[in-house]
């Protein structure tokens, strides 16, 4: 039972990672129906931006945090106007192809400048987050995690529900046409949802950093796990990404607990092609309004 | 004393006629200067299409199907760009500035809002989220007392603020894609086909609220309409299109007695009985209408 409780706070958490990532996938599909292949990199940057500032620079944890923060949604934006923008109103397959150049060169990039040795952060986490409930322990990270995750889906779901940024980005991903006849700067849409991606992801990567050790090939290939998220959670919905993140998350942490850890990496992917031959839209999809 | 009351006078008068001279001359709020349209590179739509709307008014654009009436509304307000459509000859101008092939961006934040054919809602926003998109041009703020405004007008729009738009009858959704417009507090309105499917009770209601805008907000309207018989009540001032022209101009009043206008549009023909669309047409062929 201890086990099972266990593996249920380690599911839960991890799955509140794949959710904060995926919904930086989801925010790109569904403003500009671009499939972002380079989602795993935006993750991996993310967190050496924070070894940079926290490890490199040795700037207090608060601080290189904040940072982290500024610099990826920056980043995004940048990354957005230079090499998206050009090819709005060229054909779809182009500019997911360009988001797998864009991934197959942030990662060239990275591993020109870290190598691809696992590199990690200090220590930082105070050993008081630790939560102690009866046999079941909550290490300081899970904790962590749980802050994070919880807190980032909050603040973005508040944004996308009240504020008027949020409305036009989701009124974009409703109806182009008419969003920009009302005015809607279209463009500025799809850089804002770039640079939320990156900041999430940014957040997954370093927490995933923090668990598993910062490197770039492994944290890659964890941002790709968002496939399997949102395939689940149907790829245009942001409240199925958050739901579909915790379920891969605790089948994987299951998977891992009573089978074995080799079926752990792959049992995602597993969950993807099955979902895929049921139910095409993911399970929890935005029910299609349709007018007759 | 004497004098000083002439000199008031006369300088009362000079104010007179130098306003009815501003008047006539500057109330052009819009003015299209025989633009031609193309899309995809190719495909010619509009041929020299010339029109004016002055401030206050409401232009009524009629038309059959295809004759470029929405092609028209888009050249104004810079959504041509998105469908691949260029104003290649001509000049569109606004207040006296050009704004042809300018970007919707720059031609909403300028006052001109087009609401487009076939009610485009929002539908997975709730109508009141719906209406708060119409703030984009101001960065969203503020919308209360817009969104007071535009439930005062359409008071059914209220009892489903909170219902996603997806849900909504036809008939809300027109009042909704109105009411969204209101909220970017446009100068020159583009209404494209308002009375589309709805049910002629509505279509009156619809109409009644136009005119309300336009005597009490000072909106300056242009609308496009299959419904020439509604549009011509509450218009000043009209044109038909026919295949990318223009073909006839002139006050509402004077088209709702035109004998073309009668038989073509308003069904109402002199002789009683309707003739068939063959003679009208040849009929009109003669008078170069086509
Ligand atoms: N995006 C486009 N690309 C190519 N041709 C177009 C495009 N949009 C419209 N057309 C063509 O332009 C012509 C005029 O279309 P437009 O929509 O302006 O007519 P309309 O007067 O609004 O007709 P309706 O009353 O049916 O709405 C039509 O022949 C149409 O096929
Ligand atoms: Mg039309």
């Amino acid at each position: 039972m201890d086990f099972f409780l266990q593996l249920l706070v380690n599911g839960i958490s991890l799955g509140l990672l794949y959710a904060l990532s995926a919904l930086g996938f989801v925010m790109i599909f569904k403003s500009s129906s671009v499939l972002n292949l380079a989602h795993g990199e935006l993750l991996a940057i993310g967190a050496f931006l924070f070894l940079v500032f926290s490890t490199w620079a040795r700037l207090p944890i608060i601080l290189a945090f904040g940072l982290t923060l500024v610099g990826t949604f920056a980043l995004g934006f940048v990354v957005e106007r230079l090499f998206l923008r050009p090819l709005i109103g060229e054909n779809l397959i182009e500019v997911i192809m360009m988001t797998l150049g864009l991934g197959i060169m942030f990662r060239g990039l990275l591993l020109f400048i870290f190598g691809g040795d696992i590199h990690s952060y200090p220590d930082f986490l105070p050993k008081s987050l630790t939560i102690q409930w009866g046999a079941v322990q909550i290490p300081s990270v899970n904790v962590a995690t749980f802050i994070i995750g919880i807190l980032f889906l909050v603040i973005f779901g508040f944004f996308f529900k009240y504020s008027s940024q949020g409305i036009y980005m989701r009124s974009v991903a409703d109806n182009q046409p008419a969003a920009l006849s009302l005015g809607v700067h279209v463009r500025r849409v799809f850089a804002l949802s770039w640079a939320i991606a990156f900041i999430v992801a940014a957040m997954s990567g370093i927490v995933l950093g923090i668990i598993n050790g910062i490197n770039v090939h492994e944290l890659s290939a964890i941002g790709l796990k968002v496939f399997p998220v949102v395939i689940l959670g149907g790829l245009d919905s942001i409240g199925g990404a958050i739901l579909g993140g915790i379920i891969i998350g605790l089948i994987e942490t299951f998977t891992g607990g009573y089978f074995s850890t080799a079926l752990k990496e792959i049992i995602p992917y597993i969950v993807l092609i099955f979902i895929l031959m049921v139910k095409p839209y993911g399970l929890f999809g935005l029910v299609e309004i349709e007018r007759v | 004393m004497e004098s000083c009351a002439f000199q008031l006078q006369v300088v009362a008068v000079f104010i007179l006629i130098s306003t009815e001279f501003l008047t006539m001359e500057n109330n052009i709020k819009l003015l299209v200067n025989n633009i031609s349209v193309v899309y995809s590179d190719v495909i010619q739509v509009l041929k020299g299409v010339s029109l004016i709307i002055r401030a206050g008014q409401i232009v009524s654009l009629l038309g059959s199907n295809g004759a470029g009436k929405t092609t028209t509304l888009r050249a104004i307000s810079g959504l041509l760009k998105p469908e691949n459509g260029k104003v290649t000859e001509g000049s569109v101008e606004y207040d006296g500035k050009p704004i042809q092939n300018s970007s919707p961006e720059e031609i909403t934040r300028k006052g001109i809002i087009q609401v487009l054919e076939g009610r485009q809602e929002f539908k997975y926003l709730t109508v009141e989220e719906n209406l708060r998109v119409g703030t984009a041009t101001r960065w969203g703020k503020p919308f209360k007392e817009d969104l007071e405004l535009v439930y005062r007008y359409f008071p059914a729009l209220q009892a489903r603020r909170k219902s996603l738009a997806g849900y909504c009858s036809g008939g809300e959704l027109q009042m909704l894609v109105i009411g969204r417009a209101l909220m970017a507090h446009p100068e020159l309105l583009l209404l494209d086909e308002p009375s589309l499917g709805l049910a002629p009770l509505l279509v009156k209601e619809i109409f009644q609220i136009i005119r309300r805008i336009n005597q009490e907000q000072g909106t300056t309207l242009m609308v496009v309409e299959q419904n020439a018989n509604m549009a011509l009540q509450i218009a000043h001032y009209g044109y038909v299109m026919e295949n990318g022209k223009v073909v006839m101009e002139s006050t509402a009043d004077e088209l709702r007695e035109n004998p073309d206008i009668k038989e073509f549009y308003l069904g109402t023909a002199a002789s009683g009985a309707l003739k068939s669309y063959k003679d009208v047409k040849s009929y009109k062929r003669r008078k170069r209408w086509l």
